[in-house]
């Protein structure tokens, strides 16, 4: 079931389109990428989701009804330019926008103790935000997104700021929050984490939903009959037109490896039949194309890979 | 508690917990009571030094007439000027040099000092020779019991102005209290909107910088977080004022009775001047028109309206200065915005100046009905006791105003404070208006 859709969308602002009809499908309980080049319009996509700004036309469905006003207490938002009152002592910062969402002063002092300890940032209840590094800022903004544990939680590159050590920690508490029920929608440009973490994706360039789906099957969608073969370097091997043709090949350590592509219409076993003839196969494997070139092919509109 | 309810809160708690705050609002009464009183204690401190003044007098009838006071001692001297000049005697301070009959010849006295001559001395030594001039002009009209006469002639005058209330009762009133008390409130609100106005301004604008903002408007209306800083920070306003009342009636009271018994009297004694201007104050029945004068004025209602003026004009205002906060990036850029609202904060402070010459004029009444000046401008004419009605059209016109800035600048502020990178128009301000 899907927790949150949106039906063409579109918000006009004075002198551009910023989202043009954008329908996305976000399922309970899993993890959405939503992906996208800088300006393509996915902030505005995530304001009108949080309410912050209102569609010209098209609606957004919370749990299979239209959105209603109080829906944004059942929603987290870290938005990408962080931001907190730099003069305002950590602690009492977060009760205050814990309270905000909802939650009670006991409540969200107790909550708030819990999570601040889990981040081994207690010690610095009592300071200035101020005061606080990069880093550990990152670490309060992560908190009071998610303090008031709300079903829906969006995080706009969560990842920046953080050194790999945390950015692990990092994924491994969204992680952990999708294991307890949490619907979350991931905004990133690091494809790498996005392979890790994202069940389903929709790209949005030029304020359009370009490709969306499930990561693999997207993966799928774009695989390009392209094989990467490992053989003893003792043995050749010669393109047979019809059947693969030979892409690149490097040979190290007394392995040659070659990247071949399989002509359409042959099957694996054909393939592998043929290439067992000519030489002694060490490992075979299709290769699928990386979030990183299907973004990459995709915003840059030239679709070389299915070519 | 409520979302609004919860940003009023912090807004308030903020800035009243800050240093700066309290130091400035205990202080500032004490500052200003200090501007009053201690150039009166200054007055009354006398240099311990004490001066000669050699009187040479060639008639020898005036020598005697000067009495040694705290300051300066007198002394007939027979010496003459030039010998003097010619020795250098540094035991004298100054010289008075008499040279003929001042009836006859005024000029013929003159003060010689190697130093500026304090105002003390040439006013003392005026007073008692005018006086011996005086006498000595009165005797020579050989006419007996001239000088009584002349006295009893001198009548003090001063008219009672009575102002007739609409049950017939007689109240004894006075433009200058009144316009003193009009002006003092008419101040305040001036200050208070500005200084409070501008703190509005720099919230919505630190918000904005600081891009807590998405996150605050992902849990709250715009409109709550705009209306629960515009009160928050209104809140502060009235303790301030709250606060300065107290402490400065009790200053008052205190000052007064510490001063006013010794240290006024002997500054007053000392400076002949003054006390000619105290001696009126000092009179008990003059005393005690003034009590009824100040009675006769209704503080209540003037504070009351204060209140009502202050909140309605501080709302327009300060909804104002929140929509140019919203806009603007940076503090440069509030420059174009702020100047035409200052123009308007000016104008009503001028109007209300040159209102409290005609209080009942047509430059008072209109621009105590244009909710733009109103509040400045009928806080000058309130102590004159004008018609309900145009109290009631005012405030009404203030109120409704004021509701009207508060919605159009929510819609500019919704727009404004997500809005970065550009330097907004007027122009495109009006346009955020129409967004949906």
């Amino acid at each position: 079931m899907n927790f949150l859709e949106t039906e063409d969308v579109v918000k006009q602002y004075a002198n551009h389109l910023a989202l043009n009809k954008v329908s996305i499908q976000v399922p309970e309980g899993k993890i959405f990428g939503l992906l996208g080049p800088n300006g393509a319009g996915k902030t505005t996509l995530i304001r009108i989701i949080n309410r912050i700004t209102a569609p010209d036309s098209g609606l957004v469905r919370f749990n299979g009804r239209e959105s209603q006003p109080e829906d944004i207490y059942q929603i987290g938002y870290l938005p990408e330019e962080r931001g907190l009152y730099k003069k305002m002592k950590v602690g009492e910062q977060a009760i205050y926008l814990a309270q905000l969402k909802g939650l009670s002063y006991q409540e969200a002092r107790t909550r708030l103790t819990h999570w601040f300890e889990k981040f081994d940032i207690m010690p610095w209840w009592n300071k200035k935000l101020e005061e606080l590094s990069k880093g550990m800022q990152q670490k309060v903004q992560f908190i009071i997104t998610i303090i008031h544990e709300p079903a829906l939680l969006i995080f706009d590159e969560p990842f920046s700021g953080f050194d790999p050590v945390n950015a692990e920690r990092l994924k491994q508490e969204i992680l952990e929050l999708k294991e307890k029920g949490h619907t979350i929608i991931f905004s990133t440009h690091n494809m790498a984490s996005v392979e890790e973490i994202c069940d389903n994706i929709a790209l949005i360039n030029k304020s359009q939903v370009v490709l969306a789906g499930n990561v693999a099957e997207v993966r799928n969608r774009f695989r390009n009959n392209t094989f990467t073969l490992r053989i003893s370097s003792e043995h050749a091997l010669d393109e047979q037109p019809g059947i693969f043709t030979l892409l690149a090949e490097k040979e190290q350590s007394g392995i040659r490896e070659l990247h071949i592509r399989k002509a359409e219409g042959i099957s694996n076993s054909t393939l592998l039949a043929t290439l067992s003839e000519q030489a002694e196969i060490l490992s075979f494997a299709e290769e699928l194309p990386s979030m990183n070139d299907i973004f990459i092919n995709t915003v840059s509109g030239t679709n070389t890979i299915q070519a | 508690m409520s979302k609004i309810g919860l940003i009023i809160k912090r807004e308030y708690l903020r800035r009243v917990s800050k240093k700066s705050f309290i130091l400035l609002t205990l202080l500032t009464p004490f500052l200003f009571a200090a501007l009053v009183f201690v150039p009166l204690w200054l007055s009354t401190i006398k240099g311990d030094e004490v001066r000669n003044v050699a009187i040479i007098d060639a008639t020898g009838k005036y020598a005697s007439l000067f009495e040694n006071t705290e300051s300066f001692h007198f002394v007939d001297s027979n010496k003459t000027l030039d010998e003097y000049r010619k020795d250098g005697d540094k035991e004298i301070f100054a010289f008075l040099n008499i040279t003929g009959d001042l009836l006859e010849n005024p000029k013929a006295a003159t003060l010689y000092s190697e130093k500026q001559v304090p105002a003390e001395l040439s006013r003392l030594v005026n007073q008692t020779l005018g006086q011996q001039i005086e006498d000595d002009k009165l005797a020579s009209f050989n006419i007996p019991n001239l000088k009584e006469i002349i006295q009893e002639s001198k009548i003090k005058f001063n008219i009672q102005t009575i102002k007739w209330g609409e049950d017939g009762q007689e109240s004894a009133s006075s433009a200058t209290v009144a316009s003193v008390i009009g002006m003092v409130f008419t101040f305040i609100i001036y200050m208070f909107i500005m200084m409070y106005g501008a703190m509005v301004m720099q919230g919505v604008m630190e918000e904005k910088t600081n891009r807590i903002i998405e996150i605050m408007i992902s849990s709250v209306r715009p409109f709550d977080l705009m209306m629960g800083k515009i009160i928050g920070i209104g809140f502060v306003g009235l303790t301030q004022v709250f606060l300065w009342g107290i402490i400065t009636s009790i200053l008052v009271g205190v000052g007064g009775f510490m001063f006013g018994g010794g240290a006024d009297v002997a500054a007053l004694q000392a400076d002949p001047s003054m006390g000619m201007m105290g001696a009126d104050a000092l009179d008990a029945s003059s005393g005690n028109e003034i009590m009824s004068i100040v009675n006769s004025i209704n503080i209540a209602e003037i504070d009351i309206s204060f209140i009502i003026y202050f909140i309605g004009g501080y709302m327009l205002y300060a909804s104002i200065f929140a929509a140019i906060g919203s806009a603007v990036d940076s503090q440069e850029d509030t420059q174009q915005f702020m100047v035409p609202v200052t123009i308007f904060m000016v104008f009503a402070l001028y109007a209300g100046i040159y209102s409290m010459e005609n209080p009942d004029g047509p430059l008072a009444f209109w621009c105590s009905m244009i909710p733009f000046t109103s509040p400045i401008v009928m806080m000058v004419r309130i102590p004159f006791e004008i018609p309900l009605w145009e109290k009631l059209l005012s405030v009404a016109l203030l109120y409704a105003c004021a509701i009207g800035i508060v919605w159009l600048s929510a819609k500019i502020y919704r727009v404004g404070i997500l809005m970065y990178g550009k330097k907004p128009s007027i122009k495109e301000m009006v346009k955020w208006i129409k967004y949906k």
